[in-house]
């Protein structure tokens, strides 16, 4: 066995076992603490197929982002477990069915026909000063030019639709204007009288 | 690795030739890790000594001048006094994860320097994708944050949590995109050759061009690292002391480390990608021992930027919560994308520093 093998050995079992634990873990927090491994491990074995791009962007985007708005939302919620227990065993037949189902699909259609070694051959290996980044994106910019414009803009329109369905304005809440603060002078809020200084006469000192 | 070779003695030599080639590599980059980190370890320990006296100082204070002349060993003592204290460890609280957390914040703040070129060529690991290998561990600082937060098992350590991860989501847009513009600038993700597109002195450096950037990236980088003003996560006037308020002894000593480890790496990533790294600000005197090119431009300025964020911490008050966001989300985010397109027109019509082509294609014709 080479380095190579055991390096893609061993982060593929982290990934199986992590994968396993993000489905079986008691907890949700520590479901999603799972979910953060099963990314590491899947940017290791790209980053073993040259794609540090992707890689790296895996757990930019991914870890560093995504996964930490999950870890804040699940922290928050106060699941009771007990009771999400309590029909276990009622639906468990119904899951395991539309389980296997997903899993015969899947087979079908990534199966070794399809992706085995003889569908594809090995990846002839780049030299060590070519960037993948770049020639990703000279593919992106040129021959799916459209393709990527139209996925950002679904996603201007996602990210739109979503502030819209959430931002409501509370009519009574008082808002603070930055700008205003900024722009108020002195003359503004302070007035400076002339006047003559003067003295209270002591009537009836003690 | 060659001169090592001719100090050693022939067996020495012939029981490395000996070892498997794996272990040679393990070896060899061991210790390079070594040579990074142990100097880098020192600098945190002294980092911290620095400001309580630099703060010291600003406050017409004397700061810690009682441990070894001029307290010079008081990081030492306070290190020994952190090692033998217990650790207490919160009732309900998830063990592991209570102390992995720590952990978690110090290791992608020492990871990162895998990547700082300290000298042309001199640097652990020359990546072709090396900012965004930095950014993306970067972004990995937070979770030692949050899952601390979660794992003391208390109201103000989750309050500062989730502070936290907010703030850091928040200011890691403005930072990526501060950073986008300096990549459009050098035309590479390695970091090596963003130095390498800034020779020519202080002027030629990217801080001139990507002045609005290099203020988002600083200010974010500040707030990142969840410092002064922007350290709403630990906000000891509210949140008693937000995330670690559970964590004593060297637990929270590992993320006392990892905050000043986060402060060198940003103020060390400042320099490298604004002000030309080890590049010396006299351009032409390139091969001059001292003002020439050197490590130790690269160290003076990320001292100076080491001692912008002291600065800070002893002028600023406190932001407010919601006007930490206001800025992030408001003032910053725009500001990078109007400047990211400020500079793309420049790249197209060639001004300022990508005039070069221009002025080389009129002296050939």
């Amino acid at each position: 066995m080479t380095f190579f093998e055991v390096v893609f050995y061993a982060f593929s079992t982290l990934m199986v076992v992590a994968a396993l634990g993000v489905v079986s873990a008691r907890n949700p927090v520590h479901s999603v603490l799972f979910l953060v491994l099963t990314f590491f491990a899947s940017s290791a074995i790209w980053l073993l197929l040259e794609a540090e791009f992707l890689a790296i962007t895996l757990v930019l985007v991914y870890v560093g982002a995504v996964m930490v708005l999950f870890l804040f939302v699940v922290m928050m919620l106060d699941i009771n477990v007990t009771r999400m227990r309590e029909g276990l065993m009622r639906y468990a037949p119904f899951g395991i069915a539309i389980a296997i189902l997903l899993i015969v699909q899947m087979v079908m259609v990534v199966g070794p026909e399809h992706f085995g070694l003889l569908a594809f051959p090995v990846p002839e290996s780049h030299a060590a000063d070519y960037s993948n980044t770049k020639e990703l994106g000279r593919v992106l910019y040129t021959d799916y030019v459209y393709a990527f414009e139209l996925a950002s803009v679904i996603l201007l329109v996602a990210i739109v639709a979503a502030i819209t369905l959430t931002m409501r304005r509370r009519p009574n809440t008082r808002y603070q204007k930055p700008g205003a603060q900024m722009k108020v002078l002195k003359e503004d809020r302070l007035r400076i009288i002339k006047m003559k200084s003067e003295t209270i006469e002591p009537e009836n000192k003690q | 690795m060659e001169w090592l070779f001719s100090l050693a003695p022939d067996f020495m030599v012939d029981f490395w030739n000996w070892l498997p080639q794996w272990i040679q590599v393990l070896a060899e980059n061991l210790l390079y890790i070594v040579l990074i980190m142990v100097p880098l370890m020192l600098c945190v320990a002294y980092v911290t000594y620095a400001e309580r006296k630099i703060i010291g100082y600003m406050q017409v204070r004397l700061g810690p001048n009682r441990v070894g002349p001029k307290g010079w060993l008081q990081p030492i003592a306070d290190a020994i006094k952190l090692m033998f204290k217990e650790v207490i460890i919160p009732t309900n609280s998830n063990k592991f994860l209570f102390l992995f957390a720590p952990i978690l914040t110090l290791g992608p703040a020492l990871a990162a320097w895998a990547v700082i070129p300290f000298f042309e060529g001199v640097q652990l690991s020359n990546l072709n994708a090396g900012l965004l290998y930095i950014l993306a561990l970067t972004s990995m600082g937070v979770y030692g944050v949050i899952i601390a937060g979660w794992a003391s098992n208390s109201k103000y350590a989750i309050l500062g949590a989730l502070r936290s991860a907010a703030q850091v989501v928040a200011y890691e847009i403005a930072m990526g995109f501060a950073l986008v513009g300096v990549l459009m600038a050098s035309g590479s993700l390695n970091l090596g050759d963003i130095i390498a597109r800034q020779e020519g002195g202080f002027m030629s450096w990217f801080w001139l061009p990507l002045l609005p950037l290099l203020a988002v990236y600083f200010i974010s980088g500040v707030a990142e690292t969840n410092r002064a003003p922007f350290d709403v996560a630990e906000g000891e006037s509210e949140i008693v002391a937000g995330f670690h308020v559970d964590y004593s002894g060297m637990a929270f000593a590992v993320f006392f480390l990892a905050e000043y480890a986060n402060i060198i790496l940003i103020a060390a990533l400042t320099s490298l990608m604004f002000f030309g790294g080890w590049m010396s600000p006299f351009g032409s005197m390139a091969d001059h021992a001292l003002l020439g090119d050197g490590t130790h431009w690269f160290i003076l300025k990320t001292m100076f930027f080491i001692y912008m964020f002291l600065w800070f911490r002893a002028t600023f008050p406190r932001y407010r919560y919601d006007q930490i966001m206001r800025l992030g989300w408001k003032v910053f985010i725009p500001v990078t994308i109007v400047w990211l397109v400020v500079e793309a027109v420049m790249v197209v019509m060639q001004v300022g520093p990508w005039a070069v082509d221009t002025a080389a294609s009129v002296a050939g014709a």
